[in-house]
């Protein structure tokens, strides 16, 4: 019998388009380097071959106009991807995600959906700088009509892009290239993940981890390193930040009684406040100790290598941080 | 390249030469760290591109203000940036230019007029258009140049930035560095074949098409738009054709190992033989105005001083781990 096929992240997501786009004539990839492996990796391997270059747009560095007539396509019946190869792209395209396809179906009174996927790239680290290295999902998770996913494994990265493409709404898919390389089982038939469900990627009783993204990777580590100190932690994959999958973590800190938020963006405003603040709200009985966080300082990506090793937060951060609770013996 | 003999001192025209040696020699120096991985920070190089840098910054004064983008170390040292805060900067130590936290797309010296770039396309073009309307309130005379690529001609904020310095006649220079390709993407996939300054003439605008690797034709063109600007007569735009000797990011195009470079070998052939600093010595040399002897001083010279720059650089502390949040605000 042949082994399970295992996939890289990347080709996961390719994988995922390739299978969408042959089965959905709607569906169409669109944004800068779609053609080439600059930007976007292996993800669009063989995507132009295969179905031509008027279902796959390289484009012009338009991001404003470009976002803009992905949502339009949307509009009008079209199920478009459009690629940011960096987040801080986004910020020039904020028009037509944030006040058009996020308000348009409530605006109209449910009339015309937008199912268009933004798709943003995280580029954590490598001396680039602060435009070049930012993660902004918790500024996207703070509007009203987006959905926001960030898969933390090959796995999810096919199952969420498949689901995202399918799904009515304005959903931002968030990557990050840390994690093309990463390689797992990934079945080969179409499947999707579906959109605000988490998952537990380990099972513990005295600590829950919520994580997204490459920090899921981070918490799993931290989890090993604390397990040898006697310490059981539970790392939750939250893979959808929005909407969040409440009733998961809530379950969860009702078990362990402890919560540590780690994510892959800014502390302050931000998606770790925000599950800090449901567990205040909803699951303040259970809590024996102050909910903690691990998250980006409030600073703008350093260039400097000593800064950015205090800067961008790994599987110590998590570890000092549970350490916190003084369960260690 | 047009002979203009008369019209400059071979002092003047040697320090000209000196500046794109320096900048030329300056990115070279950078390929050897680059590839061993000593440089981390993502270096654009600008070779091949000199002749813009130098060409219009000999046009201002020290006053005057320039913007850049991802791919501006020849602004910097064209405006009279200091050459060791700039290494120190693209090995992000705390002597850098921006004192480690920027890396080379961040390359600053707000004392001679080099106002800051930046990586976002375009980004700073509106930037530099604001900077302008600051010199019009002020009145102080100022001109500002504004420096971007072809590929920034494909962001909507060109046009609005275009639109509003028109209207309200800003000294505001736009220099549009035209290398025939944006990343992967050449110019023909970018936009109709239409020259870019046609359009920045539709907004009712001075505009020109020069030859972005003849020092002199830009320099010409340079004093024009700046005398245009400080009469009150600006904005101008200027398209400044040229092409990059070098990868858009580091040393070459090599990406993932087997990607070499997407442009055509006929294409970098003909161009390598318009490189605008061979061009300039052919000039020289040809009208008797510098000879060998000089220029070859210059460039050991340059040498020399880009060797201690960099180990300026490499005795430069690095900043340190409590000093994170230092600058997040004034
Ligand atoms: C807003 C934005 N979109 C995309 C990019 C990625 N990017 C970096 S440089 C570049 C091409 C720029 O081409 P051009 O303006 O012609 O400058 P050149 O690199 O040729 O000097 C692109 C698309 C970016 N930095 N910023
Ligand atoms: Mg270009």
């Amino acid at each position: 019998m042949s082994s399970p096929r295992r996939l890289q992240y990347s080709l996961a997501i390719n994988e995922a388009l390739h299978q969408v786009m042959e089965l959905d004539a709607s569906v169409f990839l669109i944004g800068q380097g779609v053609k080439s492996p600059w930007y976007v990796g292996n993800t669009a391997r063989g995507l132009l071959d295969r179905f031509g270059e008027a279902r796959v747009i390289d484009t012009p560095v338009s991001e404003n106009g470009i976002t803009g007539a992905a949502v339009g396509a949307a509009i009008a019946g079209m199920k478009p991807v459009v690629v940011h190869p960096r987040m801080d792209f986004m910020f020039f395209a904020m028009d037509p995600i944030i006040n058009q396809a996020a308000n348009w179906y409530y605006m109209n009174g449910g009339s015309g959906s937008v199912p268009v996927v933004f798709w943003g790239i995280i580029n954590r680290g490598g001396a680039q700088g602060a435009q070049h290295s930012q993660a902004i999902h918790g500024l996207f998770a703070n509007i009203p009509g987006l959905k926001v996913v960030m898969p933390a494994t090959a796995y999810d990265a096919k199952g969420l892009m498949i689901a995202a493409i399918r799904d009515a709404n304005p959903v931002v898919f968030v990557d990050e290239r840390l994690l093309y390389h990463l390689e797992e089982v990934v079945p080969e038939e179409v499947y999707s993940v579906e959109i605000g469900k988490g998952c537990i990627r380990r099972e513990g009783k005295d600590v829950t981890v919520v994580a997204v993204s490459f920090m899921v990777h981070e918490a799993m580590r931290a989890a090993e390193v604390l397990a040898a100190e006697g310490v059981d932690v539970e790392v939750i994959d939250l893979r959808t930040i929005k909407p969040l999958d409440r009733d998961l973590i809530l379950q969860s800190v009702g078990k362990t009684g402890r919560l540590v938020v780690a994510d892959v963006g800014w502390k302050s405003f931000g998606m770790s406040g925000e599950i800090a603040a449901l567990a205040a709200e909803e699951a303040f009985g259970s809590l024996k100790a102050p909910v903690l966080r691990v998250a980006l300082p409030d600073c703008p990506a350093p260039a400097n290598g000593v800064l950015e090793d205090a800067y961008y937060q790994a599987v110590d951060h998590i570890v000092g941080t549970i350490r916190q609770f003084g369960l260690v013996c | 390249m047009q002979s203009m003999k008369s019209e400059f001192t071979a002092e003047f025209l040697s320090d000209l030469y000196r500046q794109m040696v320096t900048i030329r020699f300056f990115e070279e120096s950078l390929v050897a760290p680059i590839l061993n991985s000593e440089i981390r920070t993502p270096c654009h190089l600008s070779c091949g591109q000199e002749a813009i840098a130098v060409g219009l910054c000999s046009g201002l004064s020290r006053d005057d203000y320039v913007f850049g983008s991802h791919r501006s170390h020849g602004h910097y040292l064209a405006k009279g940036g200091d050459l060791r805060a700039m290494m120190a900067e693209i090995y992000c130590k705390a002597t850098g230019c921006s004192r480690g936290r920027g890396g080379s797309m961040h390359v600053i010296d707000q004392d001679v007029g080099m106002m800051g770039s930046a990586p976002i396309v375009a980004g700073t073009v509106s930037l530099a258009v604001g900077a302008a309307l600051a010199a019009q309130i002020r009145q102080d005379g100022r001109v500002v140049v504004s420096f971007f690529g072809d590929g920034a001609c494909g962001e909507g904020v060109l046009y609005e930035s275009l639109n509003f310095a028109a209207l309200k006649r800003l000294p505001v220079i736009f220099a549009c560095e035209n290398n025939l390709y944006s990343t992967h993407l050449p110019i023909r996939e970018c936009r109709v074949s239409q020259p870019i300054y046609m359009t920045a003439a539709s907004f009712g605008i001075e505009s020109h098409q020069v030859d972005g690797n003849d020092l002199l034709q830009v320099l010409g063109a340079g004093r024009n738009a700046v005398e245009a600007c400080r009469k009150g007569n600006g904005p101008v735009f200027l398209e400044l054709m040229t092409y990059r000797l070098r990868g858009h990011v580091g040393p070459d195009d090599a990406i993932q190992g087997t990607h070499q470079d997407i442009r055509p070998q006929h294409e970098i052939e003909a161009w390598r033989k318009r490189d605008p600093i061979t061009c300039f010595e052919r000039y020289l040399l040809a009208g008797q105005l510098v000879d060998e002897h000089t220029m070859a001083s210059i460039r050991a010279d340059v040498a020399a001083g880009i060797g201690k720059a960099r180990d300026y650089a490499m005795e430069s502390p690095s900043p340190r781990r409590e000093e994170l949040l230092r600058y997040v605000f004034a």
